[in-house]
């Protein structure tokens, strides 16, 4: 049978330097076929070049790809018929994959329209059927309205949606699922796996997680620094790996620390006392708004040395409590105790004590870091306060520090010289600095590559047993808090539904939707 | 929507009574006297003190104002010192002057800059892009009275093709007042496009980054296409911010185009009127500059959910 796809000895050049070198794989009808590598390893770049979309600054340099067996001239005309019913492709973010000023069925319908001879009528059926099956209730009217009332999960289906309508015979996802939280992850990829079944179409996804690859690929392809290192059917290749560099992605899959003995009970360092934190919803005019409560009556006490993980989907509320526990967002009612001091109105003195004694590590290294500042003064910067340090001692200090998160040597650097994951370290080294009592680390390692990712979580976990501050950890994924949380929170819809031990919760959850969180982890397999 | 609408209206009245009562004071520290200013070399100091009486000028400086804001509040805008004109009515004959050049120069400025800056930013770092670039910052480096007088010497004295000095309004004579606005229009014109140009590349280099481009590429959607209808709506939205920003400032006077082009349009009404010390028109301009600027932007707020779906009005 002929391959669908066939990518011979594909080279990609950006500038004079060749990020993808002499690739070469194929896939067959109905197969699915994981390209997996981390940030920089050529996958997006190949998957760009196969459907002739590569961006500014990349071109291919030799090689050929063929579909279907003929062979495919990048902007020929040919290629773009092809675009659509031949090769379909889900882009990684769905915040602006889909366009914001037309409305959703207008843009579904565009391909139809393009590719097809049906009818307005019939176009608009085929839409509402389609949505229908990604599970957009109330299709209909829901092809009226725009992207931007959709939350994330939502327009990854209806992306999904408008690809699969043209029943392409190839699609291709670019990490379509590396912005959304676990369940709807794994929602999201268990309808694309299920549509790509249905409709005989087949699958190139491009991951840089290795979960996704167990679960839902038939062959993988592993990629390093543009080049094939190891190619073979997807279970065999993740239970044996024989390269390395495979082996190594395999081991960054989180796995279950050792727990730590549960500790003599102490007075709570921070806690929480039927906090509430609201938001006004959308007012009409001359009207008071409603209010909306993102955080709703929640009581959370952690103790000194305590890594407590706060889990749960986009809209929980994690994000907000984690936010509310640092007075970063002002609560409406409820209490915010810190070492037995109420700090819900406190201001002055006391509350810069707090402020100091309390740090945060943000989600996203890029814009949690000053661009303007270099690393070692992002560093010292909390040791400004209060005053009296001198400078050079500060930068003495700053510097260890770097040296301790294996920065050493780049506090002359800006961030932008750095990659995320060092980035990330910069962010931990600001926030331990001055020995804090307490760090929130909001998704703190979402953003990072598998085996990055890996390291970061190693070295937060062995500042903390070093230094012993409490810890909460924000997170949607399970899989990461397996590895260094004592104690795991589950939010839901601004309450917390589960609380305990992590074996505990992880062994014997109490409620469905933590079952749902962690049946939608994506651990290391057979484990 | 209407009451969207009331209620920008009334956030705007404080502004505008700022607005009134600053110029009121600060008119008031200009050194010299309307009085004397009028009088000229015939002035005694009983004549001087007969033409403060009639206009008001001898009570408290706090009256005078309280009385203006009451007879404004009313549509009365006062008499010009000057020339003894309705202050209202003026305002409004010199204001279609300046509207007609405005209107038709960015209008002409967008219809050229935004398809130039789009294809530009599609074609990024081509020649076509480069010179584009060029083009845009040769043409708002140019100071708007050199490219007038510019104008004028080829197209008006060596060419002979348009009048040099003079206007007609279009009531009486269209023909003729196309004439005379052509060159006014053309330089304003041509210095907006190289402001829009740059914006409208800006911001299409931006979009055409995002993934949704990709995505229509991606469904086989046409390249005029993926500009016209994928592009376009999303990058003009910032454009059209800048246009009002633009707008409100001409509208508010083209005083050295006026000037160099002779034309009675409100600019030249209010640098005349500062030279003669003529309270009641200058109130009455700045007073009408600031509506100009609250109803511009209002008008581009409106506007905006057409190309941005996801601003409501409101």
């Amino acid at each position: 049978m002929t391959p669908v796809l066939e990518v011979d000895r594909l080279s990609i050049a950006a500038g004079g330097r060749r990020v993808v070198e002499e690739l070469c794989f194929g896939i067959a009808p109905g197969e699915a076929l994981a390209l997996v590598g981390e940030s920089g390893s050529g996958k997006s770049a190949t998957a760009r070049a196969v459907i002739g979309l590569l961006p500014p600054g990349l071109a291919p340099d030799g090689g050929e790809v063929r579909f279907e067996g003929a062979a495919l001239a990048a902007n020929s005309a040919a290629l773009r018929r092809l675009r659509g019913p031949g090769i379909g492709m889900v882009f990684q973010e769905p915040m602006t994959s889909l366009n914001p000023a037309h409305r959703i069925g207008a843009q579904m319908e565009e391909g139809l329209a393009l590719h097809t001879s049906l009818s307005r009528t019939q176009r608009r059926d085929a839409c509402i059927a389609m949505l229908e099956r990604v599970g957009i209730t109330d299709a209909a009217s829901r092809l009226n309205a725009f992207p931007h009332e959709f939350s994330g999960g939502m327009r990854q289906r209806i992306m999904l949606a408008s690809v699969m309508l043209l029943r392409p015979r190839l699609l291709i996802a670019d990490e379509p699922t590396t912005a959304l939280d676990t369940l709807t992850q794994a929602e999201v990829m268990d309808l694309m796996s299920g549509l790509a079944r249905e409709h005989g179409t087949a699958l190139l996804l491009i991951t840089h997680d290795l979960g996704l690859v167990a679960r839902y690929a038939d062959r993988a392809l592993v990629m390093q620094h543009g080049r094939a290192v190891e190619q073979g059917p997807a279970a065999p290749l993740l239970d044996h790996p024989r390269e390395a560099y495979t082996r190594a992605l395999v081991d960054a899959l989180p796995r279950r620390g050792v727990a730590r003995p549960t500790r003599p009970p102490s007075a709570p360092l921070i806690e929480a006392r039927g906090l509430s934190v609201t938001y006004p919803k959308r007012g009409a005019l001359f009207r008071r708004a409603e209010m909306f409560a993102a955080v709703d009556d929640v009581s959370l006490a952690i103790h000194p040395g305590e890594v407590v993980a706060l889990v749960g989907g986009s809209g929980s509320g994690k994000t907000t409590l984690g936010r509310a526990m640092l007075r970063l967002v002002q609560s409406a009612s409820g209490q915010l105790l810190f070492r037995g001091a109420d700090m819900t109105r406190q201001s002055g003195p006391a509350l810069l004590d707090f402020r100091l004694a309390c740090q945060i590590v943000f989600q996203d290294p890029y814009s949690s870091l000053d661009p303007r500042m270099r690393v070692r003064d992002i560093v010292a910067e909390p040791l400004r306060l209060p005053a009296g340090m001198a400078m050079a001692e500060r930068h003495r200090r700053a510097d260890a520090m770097l040296d301790e998160v294996g920065l050493g040597g780049l506090g002359a650097r800006f961030p932008h010289a750095l990659s995320g994951g060092q980035r990330q370290r910069v962010a931990i080294a600001r926030a331990l600095v001055r020995d804090p009592a307490f760090v929130v680390a909001d998704e703190a390692v979402s953003a990072l590559d598998a085996t990055v990712r890996k390291q970061v979580l190693a070295l937060l976990r062995d500042q903390q047993r070093r230094r012993g501050f409490a810890c909460l950890f924000v997170t949607h994924d399970l899989g990461v808090v397996e590895e260094i949380a004592d104690r795991i929170v589950v939010m839901q819809g601004g309450r917390i539904v589960e609380s305990g031990p992590r074996d505990a919760v992880l062994d014997t959850p109490a409620q469905e939707y933590t079952r749902a969180l962690l049946a939608a982890a994506l651990r290391r397999p057979g484990a | 929507m209407l009451g969207y609408v009331i209620k920008r209206l009334l956030v705007a009245l404080p502004t505008l009574v700022l607005v009134a009562a600053s110029v009121f004071f600060l008119m008031r520290l200009i050194p010299g006297d309307p009085a004397t200013v009028i009088l000229g070399d015939a002035a005694t100091p009983e004549s001087v003190a007969d033409l403060r009486v009639a206009y008001g000028l001898d009570r408290p400086i706090l009256m005078q104002f309280a009385l203006w804001v009451e007879r404004a509040a009313g549509g009365d805008l006062g008499r010009s010192i000057t020339s003894g004109e309705a202050v209202g009515p003026l305002i409004l004959q010199r204001f279609q002057v300046t509207a007609a050049i405005v209107f038709a120069s960015v209008a002409i400025a967008v219809l050229i800059a935004v398809p130039l800056g789009m294809l530009a930013a599609w074609k990024q770092n081509s020649w076509g892009d480069v010179a584009a670039v060029a083009a845009a910052t040769f043409l708002l480096s140019i100071p708007s009275f050199w490219l007038g007088l510019i104008f004028l010497l080829v197209f008006g004295l060596w060419l002979g093709w348009v009048p040099v000095v003079g206007y007609v309004t279009f009531a009486e004579d269209f023909w003729g007042a196309l004439h005379y606005i052509a060159l006014p229009v053309a330089t304003l014109a041509l210095i907006e496009t190289g402001v829009l140009i740059r914006m409208a590349r800006a911001s299409t280099v931006e979009v055409l980054r995002l993934d949704y481009i990709a995505h229509a590429r991606a469904k086989g959607v046409p390249e005029w296409r993926v500009l016209a209808r994928h592009a376009f709506p999303n990058a003009f939205a910032p454009t059209l911010t800048l246009i009002g920003l633009i707008m409100g400032s001409l509208l508010g006077g083209i005083a050295v185009i006026e000037t160099v082009f002779t034309l009675p349009g409100l600019g030249r009404l209010l640098v005349e009127a500062i030279f003669a010390r003529d309270y009641p028109v200058i109130q009455g301009v700045m007073l009408f500059i600031a509506v100009i600027y609250v109803v511009v932007n209002l008008v581009v707020d409106l506007l905006y959910p057409v190309f941005d779906p996801r601003v409501t009005a409101g």
